[in-house]
Formats: structure tokens, C-alpha cells, sequence
């Protein structure tokens, strides 16, 4: 029985399988099914039964996303399935690795998708520096259009699918679905007020689902292997397996994927090798740059999204970001600050120069100018760009690690005060 | 959404009933609350982006935490609780003021926009006094955005309201967000003048001093040192609202001011810019006699009466004397002349083909089958139709409506879809290109070609043809004129297609086949339509002056300017007076001259000197139009009343004052009103003074007006009394009853708190509605009893050389405001329009000069002008630009051939704005 759905073909000893490889390991079963007669309401029906969430980082039911796009006769002709695939969150190399790994797994979930949503165009928003992927992915693409498995009338089932490569011309911000939309109609990419979600009105006005790479990946093994299988991979609350990573001074930073529900001291200390020799963990982001800081008392909770969020967090996109006890929290978290406000796009006012603020103010830090007086102003600033005050989730985001960064590692701040220089730096 | 209903929801414990479909900002503006805002803004609703109007929304009345939202962002909901007052929403408020601040330069004391700042006004009321921001800021380069628009862009809050106007509501192009987080610039790609005819509103539209108005800080008061009176524009036949303002005997800017059914919020560059004339040095300041001498004014009224009575009788029965009208002055003068002179002596002061134009115009006024729109009704059209006008240039903000007007097919599909209309940024992702159907028909590019859904291009005569082809394709009844087409076909559909389909056609091309078209396709609607319950079709036909249509009302049919040219030609008169006229400009230079040379005494009574004037026995100057009272009809046929703004302090005096017997403005209007007529309701545009007991006026000063005792302390230390109006019921003071307290006179508004423009919303007792004060202006026109049929479609007139035709724009064209020098730097030389293929065999390059002559006849009529090659252009057929004051366009007939000469001196044609200028070798 599969146990690693995700990554049973990646070698990267090797090339990447080719069509005819990849289909004889298994794949494009969940097509040829749909050619046999699967219904796209049969296809939805079994994402939802598998209980598979998203994994770009928001954890929400694939299944239940899906179900709000309008199907049927009254529904828009026009309906567009598109893969987020702008890996762009600090700490987190997960996707790669599935799209230059086994380019065809992507495919073969984005032609399920877009059946069960009956859209007869796909787009990859790729990140742009992601050259090798996308290099991989078009020749996968060529192979699936020259086989029949893309392109008008797929496998005689009447289903048409154009799948269009498109690569971003790089912000942070293009990872948050509504913005990506923007981006891909060629406007500024400022996220878009919700209501109205994609699925009604999404690219170019028209009905839109927007998924993760490894969420759409996960979708040839549920369609091929079933329910029950599915749900019997996870040892958690949560169903199936999902890639894992380990970014900081472990012995062996890396990715892999795991059961949903593995503690996260297996994954520290088996997969991870544990902290490099004379060094401490002193906390950890779970899911990538824009979550809370968790502490080693955490370690022996299971990577799942109810347990991650009960300490406090987010599992999002389960890359685990190492602060051992020889590297400046402030510092971690000013760098951190950087990117978020210059990855701002400008649009609503918390955002846009509540950041660049909080930044500036960690500068000063650094530099062993820090006051009380700006403490306060950061403190004040978790609350102003908290959720529901700023347009949309990048600047709750870069709260999280700024949040919980102030209530975990007071004291390193205030040594930066006191001491009036950064005490990591000798 | 036609959605009435009305809620009930609670705010801060105060339960007040709102409009179901709205959100909460507008809502509570409506109610007269003060919650802060930037980005929302009344006509193009809310994006959510600046986070200001933040309060507290609470589940129930248990519910004591509650969660914070963006009032603009919300809808109402029956029942819903809210709390402005909330301590948390009001810190949240503050922060984002502060945050909004961080980067601003805080120089209100040199900033154009201190005094009437949104930003001010926002800032204060959200209670952020102290700066703790104590980092560097952001700096930002500011470019050269032409004549008319200063930028600094360091005073940006980033609220992104520049863009949304100008790019999504006015369709310009040059203008847009750059960059991105806390560097976020809107400018242009590269310096260079702002192409939108409309940049103006972005002085208005700007909540801070990003964009100001540079034509008004070369010479700068701050808001609160104005003059100002509620005025009426008289760049176009439009009659948009404005407020211009004034010191020191200057007139500085004009705004905008609020009018519900026309211009609403915004009004066009022509009408901003082009008003620099009245303070023009070589306005006309005393009389002056035929050899240039000054004369005392009393000797020159005594003059003037001798000859219009020297023709035979007294005043009134002036016989022998004609009397020639204009367009550009107000009821009240040509009332007041056509007095002098007697009624059958009384002749229309613009060219015979605008005067036929002008009488197809008023038949179908009076037609019950037809509605003349108002700016907010052509906003409601799903379906529209314009006939050789070229809207942008000659009525431009009826342009701006008609791109409004596209976007009913996206309101639409909001309806559909359950997005709210007000959810702007919602709304247009969703509908992406989808518009409702806007066709034109002309003889070249126009500026609404980019929202059109069908241009048909053909010469004038061509075109005519096709509407009257497309009347019948409407329906049967209406005559063919053969050549039917798709494109017809489709249009044809369409219009039926539509629940509020409106024809658009004008005066200004002086076609008068095209208004008898326009008119055959609005009534083949109308008969499709039903005659029964359905209402009458919209017909916007557009009047080419502010008062065009005003003097077309007094003027009888066969009183043409060509008659009067021809009677005093023939001696059958003897003298002639002339109402603020070139009359160079309206007819063939050569009759005129015939005319004048003809007759024993010419008065010409005017503001600035002009060819008539300088060959006039008799020169008269009169005031400008903010410096009188007057009341003009524009194109629907409303008669608005234009107070005035300031005093002239020279010998110049209204027109009716130096024709007319009245002793006083309000006579001169109600003996219009009583012995015409059409006229009859003209009383209306007077203001109810039932809330200005015992003579207690408007002041047109503010509370602030400052200097009044220092101004003229150089002459005398005492404070001198201040000037008497006893001619309306505004006063030249700071005293009286201001007008938010429920006076009829809105002119500067203000209201406690609220300096700048944002403040309309307190004299609306709903956020785009109605002043509460009302608007003054009265609908002139009864519908007769009987329908008009169709008219037959025109003959063919084919002949030698290229059809001519006026090309119209919108600066340069309109003869005042062509003499403003912000209007001047905007203007290009006189140039020809031609298509590439007819410019080749003419031999003609791109800005060459060119040779006109009336066809068949060379030797006559020529005038020379630049080529320019548009690759839109009908062949065929040339377009004029007849704005120069030197060019004979009526001289040159129907009809022209073309030679290439040498290039005039002038300005070429640098400034032109057009999407079709041939470039490439391969265009020509």
C-alpha cells in the first residue's frame, strides 16, 4: 500500500518521470476513471469524503471550497481552475520540490480538479524564480498535450483543458489568491475585497477556484486509492500526508512528507537530526514566516492543524523554521519584518505603513537604539494590523512572529534596550 | 438597485432607519454623523483600502466585545448594531491617521489645499495630535503634469481615489499607481501633460494636496478668502454648476458645485481652466467710439438709444435697427435687446446651420415622444446611440456621463451576482469588458471609441444616410435611405433591445440630416416601443452654448443671422447692435464685412475686443459672467440662474443694463418671463427669499474672510462700508444668513468640521441626492399635445473636393474661454483632420501646411491651416478645427479642395490629444 502519495516518484538521483513512467506507476488512474464515466459531482464528493484541507497554509476544505462554484445549466460557460504555485513564504521550499520532483502528479490533479469544476482553463502561477519548475513542468505539459491528456475532447469524454503556464513576476502578495487574480489579469496585485469569493466571481469575473500545489497533488492517490485509504494514511486528526520541512540550524535541514499528526519532535529529531552540536532550540515557527512563534515545551504536540492552532499557532504550510539560543530573536524577527513590509503591496493604510514602521523601529534595535518608547509602539502595532483590520491576511500574518516574538523573548528585547546593543553579536 | 426599503439599525444606542442595500458609511453620512474617510467617495463607491471609517459591529445586544469593520465595506443589515463612539474603534481611527501621517510633510501653511483639506478635517476629527514617528520619511519626486495640474507627491496618503477617477471613471490612461508598499507613487509614466480632459476633478477628488489646481496657486487665496456665488458654467451648452471665486477684483478658480441631475461631483477641464479671460488686461473697460476715443458712459447710453431710435420711432419700435443675439449672453441681455429692437427685428447671433440645427432641436423638445436626459438620466441609459457629435469636445461632461453609462450592463451583472453596486473594486473585476452597448457614428476617432461597442465611420453625408437607415430598420414606417448594413442590424437591435435606450446628437456639426435622423430613430423607438404607458424616448440633443438655447426661444424662426447680414447688405436696415458676438466666427467673413460696411451705425456691445468690435461705431463693454446676475437655458431646456460672484469695478455693466429700461435684474427676468411665452416659468430660477426675512442676505464671504478692514487701509484706515447688492439676494459681506441654514443659496460649501468639498454630504439629506436647499433651476419647455412624424431622408448631394466639417475642441473652441491663457497653453494651431489615404493623394504630410478653397471656385474663400493625418478620419471628408479667430470655416461651404503650402506660424500641433494620430510611415 502507498504510504507516501506525494513523493513515491521523486528521485532526484534521476530525471523526473515522464508520462509514460508516471502512468505506470499509477498515474492518470483518476482520469481514465473519468473517461470510464466519473461525474464531476462524484469527484467532489470524494474530496470532500477524504477530508483533504489546503495546504497552501489557510487549511480550509478542498471539498467545501470547491462545492460554492456554480455547476449546472445556469452556471457561466466560462469557469477557471488555477494552481497557486508562488512558493514565496519565508522558510517554506515544499512545492518545489513536488513540481521539479514528479511534474506529472501536479498535472494529473489540476486535470481532476478542473473537471469537477467542469473549467476548461488552468493556469500555474508559478513563482518566476522558479526556473527548473517551470522548465520540468512545460515539457511535462508537452508530453500530456501530445498524449491526448490535455487539450479539446480529452479521452473522447467531451472535456475540454488548456492548462497555461505563467510565470510571476515576483511578490509575496501573489500567493494570496485574490491578488494572484489580479496579477494574472495583468493589473497591480492588490488582493481583492471578499465578497465575492473567486468561486463566483473570480478571473476575469468568472467563476475561479485557486489551490496549492500540494493540495492538487493529493488528488491522483484519492481518486486512484479511495476514501479509505486516504484517511487511513494520517495518525492524527487530520487526513492524509503532507510535506513537512525543517529550515535553521538542525543537523539535517530538509522536507519530507509525513503522516498529518507525526510529533513534531519525530520530525525535529528523527527526520531533522535534532539542533547542530552545542546548540539549544530556543523556539520555532510551525508553518512558515507568518506564524506564532511556538517553544520546545511544544515539541511534543502532533503536526495537525487543531493541535498547532490550540498552542496558538498555525500549522499552514507545515515548514518549521528553527531560533536556537545563539541567534538573536530580535534579529530573527527584524528580518522577518523586512520582508513583509517591503512585500506590502500598498493597498490599505495598517499594512502598507504600519510595517515599514515596525521595521524601522527593529532597525534601531539592532543598532542598539531601542527604547522603551518604541517597545510600546510595537506592541501597539500587533493590535493595529491584527486580523480584520487590514484588507487581507499578509499583515495579520507578519503579526504572528511580531506577537508572539514580544510575549516569548521579552527579555531579549529589553536587553537590547538596556544593554543598548544586540547581545547575540560579540 | 431601485431597492427603497428602509431598515432600522442602532447606532451608539440611537436607533435611526437607513436605506437596505447600502453600507454603513454612506448611511451614516446620510445621517449626518461624522465618521472619517478617505478612500470611499459618493459616485464611485467603496474599495476598503484606507481603513479610516473603522467602528464597531456588535451581534446582538448582549454581543459587548463586538468586532471591528470598515463601515464602507459593510452592508446594511436590519437590525445591525453599531458604535462609532466605541474607544476601541476610535483608537483604531487615530492609528491610521497616524499611520497616514508618518510620511506627509505637514506644510498646510504652502500647501494650495490648506484651509479646505480632507486630510485636515479627517486628522482633527479623529483626534491624532501628537507625532511619535520619529524616523526618516518617505520622499517622492514629483513630475510636470502640464499646465494645469501641480504634483506633490509627498503629500500622498495613498488612498488611491487619483486612479479610480481618472483611470476607471474618466477612462484616462496616463495616470496610475507605481510601485509598491510604503513607496506607492501615482503619477504619470513619464512627465508630461494630463491627457483626460477631466484632471481637473483631481484636485477635488485629491483628499490632501497632492493635485491642486495650478492655474490658481500661480495666483493663490486660501479657500476662506474667497468671494464666492453659486454660478453656472458658461463653457458649453451643459450648464454644469460651479462656484467660482474671487479676490481682489480677480477671479481665482472655479469648482465644482453639487447638482444632482447634472454634473454632480465633476465638471471638465474647459469648464475649471477657462474662465482666465475675465481678468484678461485687455478687457474691454469703457466705451469707445468708432475711432478708438473713450467716451463717458452716460454719452455712450445716450448714443446708443439715438440709434436704435434714429431708424424711426422710440424704443421698442426701433424699426430700422437690427438687433443680432448671442448664445454666450444671458436671457436677461438678449431679452433686453430684442426689447430695443423690437421682436421681428431681433436676430439669432450664431451661423445659419446651427440655427436650423437649433429649431430641429427645439420642434423635438416640444414632441411628447421624446425626453431631453438630464446628465443623471444619461447615466441610466443601457443603450446609446451618438450621431456625428463629438461629445467629448463639444459637451464633455455629457462624455463622462455616456462612459457612466457603459457600466449599467456591470450593474447589472452586480444585481445578478448579489454584489452590492457600491462595492466598486467587486463590481468591475466582475464584469471585466463587459458594457452595455454605446455606438457612434461619425466622421472620425472620438474620445469615447474605447468604450464604444460599434463605430461606424463615413463622411457627414454618408453617415446621415446610415441613421436614416437605421431609423427604418427600427421600424418600417420610418423611410429607408438604402445601404443597409450589419452593423446597422445590430445597432437596430440593440437599441430596441434596451429598457432606457438614449439617441445622442447636437448642433455643433451643424448637420442638420443628422438631428432629422436622430430624430427618425427615436421616434421609430418610441412607435416599437408602444405609444400607450411606456415613456418617452431619451433624446439628448445638444445646444453648442451656454445660452444657445435661451436665444433660440426669443429668436424667430426665420430671424437667422444670414437674414440680418442680408437686410442691413440690402439697406432694408439701417443700423445694427451686437450682443457679445464675433460675428466673424458665425458667419462667411465676407458678408459680414458686407454687412457692417453697409450700415450707418454699428454698436457692438462686449467684454473683450474682438473683429466686430473693432469695426463698430459704437463699442460697449459689458461684464463678464461672474460679474453679473443672469439666467441662461441650457441644452434640456433648464433655466438656471448664475448669480454674481464679484464686482467690475470699470465702466462695463450687464448688457440689459445699456439696452434695457429696468432699473433692476429681477425686472429685466420677470418681463421676460411674462411677454414670452416659453419663457413663462423662467420666474422660477428665482430664489424663495421666504427664509431671508427683513432683507437679510447670503453673505458671499465666509465667517473667516480675513483683511476686510486691512485691504484697503493704504487709502483710508477707516473700515469702508461694504458694497450694497440690492440686485440678488447675496451680499458682497461676511453678514447675513449662512447658507447651511436652510437658506436657497448654496455657493462655498462648509459646515462645521468639514473645510473642504467632502462637506456636500451635509447639505444631502441623502449621499447623492438632492441639496436640501434644492436646486434653483427650473425645466423651460412644455410638451406640446401632438407627435411629430418622420422626416425624409436627405438627397444625395455628391460633388467635386472633400466634405468639410467642424472638428470641435474642447480647448480652443469655445471662443471665450479660448482667450484663458491656462486654456491657451492647452491649445493647438488651426489644423485639418485627414484621413492618410486622402492626404497621400493631396500630396500632404504629417504637420504640413494646407491650402482649403471652396470647391469649384478657388479663387474665392481659402484658409490655411495644418495637415493632420488621423488614421481614423472618414475619406472623403476633412474636419476643421474652427477655433482660430482668423478662419473663415462658414466661407469655405460644403464643400473644399486642398493644396500644400508652408506650414503657418503658431503652435502646432504639440498639444493635440487623439488615439489616431498617423505616426508611422505605414499609417500614411
Amino acid at each position: 500500500m502507498v504510504t507516501n502519495p506525494l513523493t513515491r516518484n521523486i528521485d532526484f538521483s534521476r530525471q523526473p518521470l515522464d508520462l509514460a513512467a508516471y502512468e505506470k506507476s499509477g498515474g492518470y488512474l483518476g482520469l481514465h476513471a473519468i473517461a470510464r464515466g466519473l461525474e464531476p459531482a462524484d469527484v467532489l464528493d470524494r474530496v470532500k469524503e477524504s477530508g483533504l484541507k489546503g495546504r497552501g497554509g489557510a487549511g480550509f476544505p478542498t471539498g467545501l471550497k470547491w462545492s460554492f462554484v456554480p455547476m449546472g445549466e445556469g452556471a457561466p460557460q466560462q469557469k477557471y481552475f488555477v494552481v497557486n504555485a508562488d512558493e514565496m513564504e519565508p522558510g517554506t521550499f515544499k512545492d518545489r520540490l513536488l513540481m521539479e520532483g514528479d511534474p506529472h502528479l501536479l498535472i494529473d490533479g489540476m486535470i481532476i480538479a478542473s473537471y469537477a469544476i467542469q473549467a476548461s482553463k488552468a493556469y500555474i502561477f508559478l513563482r518566476g524564480e522558479y526556473t527548473d519548475s517551470e522548465r520540468i513542468l512545460r515539457k511535462a505539459l508537452a508530453e500530456a498535450y501530445e498524449r491526448g491528456y490535455l487539450g479539446k475532447n480529452i479521452l473522447d469524454t467531451g472535456f475540454d483543458l488548456d492548462i497555461i503556464m505563467h510565470t510571476s513576476a515576483g511578490r509575496y502578495i501573489c500567493g494570496e489568491e485574490t491578488a494572484l487574480l489580479n496579477a494574472l489579469e495583468g493589473k497591480r496585485a492588490n488582493p481583492r475585497a471578499k465578497p465575492p469569493f473567486p468561486q463566483v466571481s473570480g478571473l476575469w469575473g468568472k467563476p475561479t477556484i485557486v489551490n496549492n500545489v500540494e493540495t492538487i497533488c493529493n488528488l491522483p492517490g484519492i481518486l486512484a486509492w479511495g476514501i479509505d485509504w486516504y484517511r487511513s494514511l494520517t495518525k492524527g486528526n487530520d487526513h492524509g500526508t503532507k510535506l513537512f520541512g525543517i529550515s535553521g540550524k538542525a543537523r539535517t535541514p530538509g522536507c519530507w512528507e509525513l503522516p498529518l499528526g507525526t510529533p513534531i519532535r519525530e520530525l525535529l529529531e528523527v527526520y531533522g537530526g535534532g539542533m547542530r552540536d552545542g546548540l539549544q532550540l530556543k523556539g520555532f515557527l510551525p508553518g512558515g514566516g507568518s506564524t506564532d512563534f511556538m517553544l520546545p515545551e511544544h515539541l511534543d504536540l502532533n503536526l495537525d492543524y487543531d493541535d498547532i492552532a490550540g498552542a496558538g499557532s498555525r500549522l499552514a504550510t507545515g515548514t518549521l523554521i528553527l531560533l536556537d539560543d545563539k541567534t538573536c530573536p530580535v534579529g530573527m524577527i527584524g528580518n522577518l519584518m523586512t520582508f513583509f513590509s517591503h512585500e506590502s503591496c500598498g493597498y490599505c493604510t495598517p499594512c502598507r505603513d504600519g510595517l515599514p514602521w515596525v521595521d524601522e523601529i527593529f532597525r534601531e534595535f539592532e543598532r542598539g537604539n531601542g527604547t522603551h518608547k518604541d517597545l510600546a509602539i510595537l506592541e501597539e502595532h500587533v493590535d493595529y494590523m491584527g486580523p480584520g483590520k487590514t484588507f487581507c491576511a499578509l499583515a495579520p500574518g507578519a503579526t504572528a512572529p511580531l506577537g508572539s516574538g514580544l510575549r516569548y523573548f521579552r527579555e531579549d528585547f529589553e536587553r537590547h534596550i538596556t544593554e543598548q546593543r544586540c547581545p547575540y553579536k560579540h | 438597485m431601485t431597492d427603497n426599503a428602509k431598515v432600522q439599525i442602532t447606532i451608539d444606542g440611537v436607533t435611526y432607519e437607513v436605506n437596505a442595500g447600502s453600507n454603513l458609511l454612506q448611511e451614516c453620512l446620510s445621517l449626518g454623523l461624522d465618521l472619517p474617510y478617505f478612500c470611499w467617495h459618493p459616485c464611485m463607491g467603496s474599495v476598503g483600502a484606507c481603513r479610516q471609517c473603522a467602528v464597531k459591529q456588535y451581534r446582538n445586544e448582549e454581543d459587548s466585545a463586538g468586532i471591528m469593520t470598515m463601515a464602507c465595506m459593510t452592508p446594511v443589515q436590519p437590525g445591525a448594531r453599531i458604535s462609532i463612539e466605541d474607544p476601541q474603534a476610535k483608537a483604531f481611527r487615530a492609528g491610521v491617521i497616524e499611520s497616514l501621517m508618518i510620511s506627509h510633510p505637514h506644510d498646510c501653511p504652502v500647501c494650495e489645499e490648506g484651509g479646505e483639506c480632507h486630510l485636515q478635517d479627517m486628522t482633527l476629527m479623529s483626534g491624532h495630535n501628537y507625532r511619535r514617528y520619529d524616523k526618516k520619511k518617505v520622499t517622492h519626486r514629483n513630475q510636470y503634469l502640464g499646465p494645469l495640474i501641480n504634483h506633490e507627491m509627498n503629500r500622498c496618503i495613498t488612498c488611491y481615489r487619483c486612479v479610480r477617477f481618472y483611470n476607471e471613471y474618466a477612462g484616462g490612461e496616463d495616470l496610475s499607481a507605481q510601485a509598491s508598499h510604503h513607496f506607492t507613487y501615482f503619477g504619470r509614466h513619464r512627465e508630461g501633460t494630463l491627457e483626460s480632459e477631466f484632471s481637473g476633478n483631481l484636485v477635488e477628488v485629491c483628499p490632501t494636496g497632492v493635485f491642486t489646481d495650478k492655474v490658481f496657486s500661480e495666483n493663490y487665496t486660501r479657500k476662506w478668502d474667497l468671494q464666492t456665488a453659486p454660478s453656472v458654467c458658461a463653457g458649453c451648452g451643459v450648464g454644469c454648476n460651479i462656484a467660482p471665486g474671487e479676490r481682489y477684483g480677480e477671479l481665482r478658480r472655479v469648482v465644482n458645485r453639487y447638482h444632482d441631475e447634472l454634473n454632480g461631483y465633476f465638471i471638465c477641464d474647459r469648464g475649471r481652466f477657462g474662465t482666465g479671460y475675465v481678468n484678461d488686461a485687455e478687457r474691454l473697460k469703457t466705451p469707445l467710439d468708432g475711432a478708438g476715443n473713450e467716451l463717458d458712459a452716460d454719452a455712450a447710453g445716450q448714443q446708443l438709444r439715438e440709434i436704435a431710435g434714429s431708424a424711426g420711432g422710440t424704443i421698442g419700435s426701433a424699426r430700422g435697427t437690427i438687433g443680432i443675439g448671442s448664445p454666450r449672453a444671458g436671457n436677461e441681455a438678449n431679452f433686453a435687446l430684442r426689447k430695443l429692437v423690437g421682436e421681428e427685428n431681433f436676430h439669432a447671433g450664431y451661423s445659419d446651420a446651427e440655427h436650423a440645427c437649433m429649431q430641429l432641436i427645439t420642434e423635438a423638445a416640444g414632441d411628447p415622444r421624446f425626453h431631453n436626459p438630464s446628465i443623471r438620466e444619461i447615466e441610466q441609459a443601457d443603450a446609446v446611440l451618438v450621431l456625428g457629435e463629438d461629445v467629448t469636445n463639444t459637451a464633455p461632461r455629457i462624455a463622462l456621463a455616456l462612459r457612466q453609462s457603459v457600466r449599467n450592463k456591470a450593474l447589472e451583472l452586480a444585481d445578478g451576482a448579489n454584489i452590492p453596486r457600491w462595492q466598486d473594486a467587486a463590481v468591475r473585476e466582475l464584469a471585466q469588458q463587459e458594457r452595455s452597448p454605446l455606438c457612434i457614428l461619425s466622421s472620425g476617432a472620438t474620445r469615447l471609441d474605447d468604450v464604444a461597442s460599434d463605430r461606424v465611420i463615413d463622411t457627414p453625408s454618408a453617415l446621415a444616410r446610415n441613421a436614416f437607415e437605421l431609423a427604418h430598420q427600427i421600424d418600417s414606417d420610418a423611410p429607408s435611405a438604402g445601404g443597409h448594413t450589419d452593423a446597422l442590424a445590430r445597432i437596430a437591435d440593440q437599441l430596441l433591445a434596451a429598457s432606457r435606450p438614449l439617441i445622442v446628437a447636437g448642433a455643433s456639426s451643424g448637420n442638420v440630416d443628422l438631428i432629422r435622423s436622430a430624430v427618425n430613430i427615436a421616434g421609430a423607438l418610441r412607435k416599437r416601443r408602444g405609444n400607450g404607458a411606456s415613456a418617452p424616448v431619451d433624446l439628448c440633443l445638444l445646444t453648442a452654448e451656454v445660452n444657445s438655447m435661451g436665444l433660440h426661444l426669443m429668436t424667430r424662426p426665420e430671424n437667422s443671422l444670414g437674414a440680418a447680414l442680408r437686410k442691413l447688405s440690402a439697406g432694408e436696415a439701417a443700423n445694427v447692435i451686437v450682443l457679445e458676438n464675433d460675428l466673424y466666427r458665425r458667419a462667411p467673413h465676407a458678408q459680414v464685412d458686407g454687412a457692417l460696411a453697409a450700415a450707418k451705425a454699428s454698436v457692438a456691445l462686449d467684454l473683450l475686443p474682438n473683429r466686430t468690435t473693432a469695426k463698430a461705431d459704437l463699442v460697449l463693454p459689458v461684464t463678464a459672467f461672474s460679474e453679473q446676475q443672469t439666467s441662461y437655458v441650457n441644452y434640456e431646456g433648464r433655466a438656471q440662474l448664475a448669480y454674481q460672484v464679484h464686482r467690475n469695478h470699470s465702466a462695463a455693466r450687464p448688457a440689459w443694463q445699456w439696452t434695457g429700461d429696468f432699473e433692476h435684474f429681477r425686472q429685466a427676468l420677470l418681463e421676460c418671463a411674462d411677454s414670452i411665452p416659453v419663457f413663462a416659468k423662467l420666474r422660477d430660477v428665482l430664489p424663495d427669499t421666504s427664509n431671508l426675512p427683513g432683507g437679510i442676505k447670503v453673505p458671499r464671504q465666509s465667517e473667516r474672510y480675513s483683511g476686510r478692514t486691512a485691504m484697503k487701509a493704504n487709502l483710508n484706515v477707516h473700515e469702508p462700508k461694504q458694497a450694497q447688492d440690492p440686485e440678488s439676494a447675496l451680499a458682497f459681506s461676511m453678514e447675513g444668513v449662512p447658507p447651511r441654514r436652510d437658506a436657497t443659496i448654496l455657493a462655498s460649501t462648509w459646515a462645521p468640521q468639514w473645510n473642504s468639498n467632502q462637506s456636500i454630504s451635509k447639505f444631502q439629506d441623502e449621499i447623492n441626492g438632492p441639496l436640501r436647499q434644492g436646486h434653483g433651476g427650473t425645466l423651460l419647455l412644455e410638451k406640446r399635445t401632438e407627435s411629430g412624424g418622420f422626416y425624409p431622408p436627405p438627397v444625395n448631394g455628391d460633388g467635386a473636393g472633400l466634405e468639410l466639417l467642424p472638428a470641435h475642441q474642447i480647448f480652443g473652441s469655445e471662443e471665450l474661454s479660448s482667450r484663458s491663457e491656462a486654456i491657451r497653453k492647452r491649445m493647438t494651431g488651426a489644423f485639418v483632420a485627414i484621413a492618410p489615404a486622402d492626404a497621400g493623394k493631396h500630396g500632404l504630410k504629417q504637420g504640413q501646411g494646407v491650402r482649403l478653397s471652396v470647391a469649384g471656385d478657388a479663387g474665392s474663400v481659402s484658409v490655411t491651416a495644418l495637415t493632420c493625418i488621423r488614421t481614423q478620419t472618414s475619406p472623403g471628408a476633412v474636419a476643421l478645427h474652427v477655433s482660430d479667430r482668423g478662419i473663415d470655416f462658414h466661407g469655405l461651404g460644403a464643400r473644399v479642395e486642398l493644396a500644400p503650402v508652408e506650414a503657418p506660424e503658431g503652435r502646432g500641433l504639440g498639444e493635440l490629444i487623439v488615439s489616431d494620430l498617423a505616426r508611422e510611415q505605414g499609417d500614411v
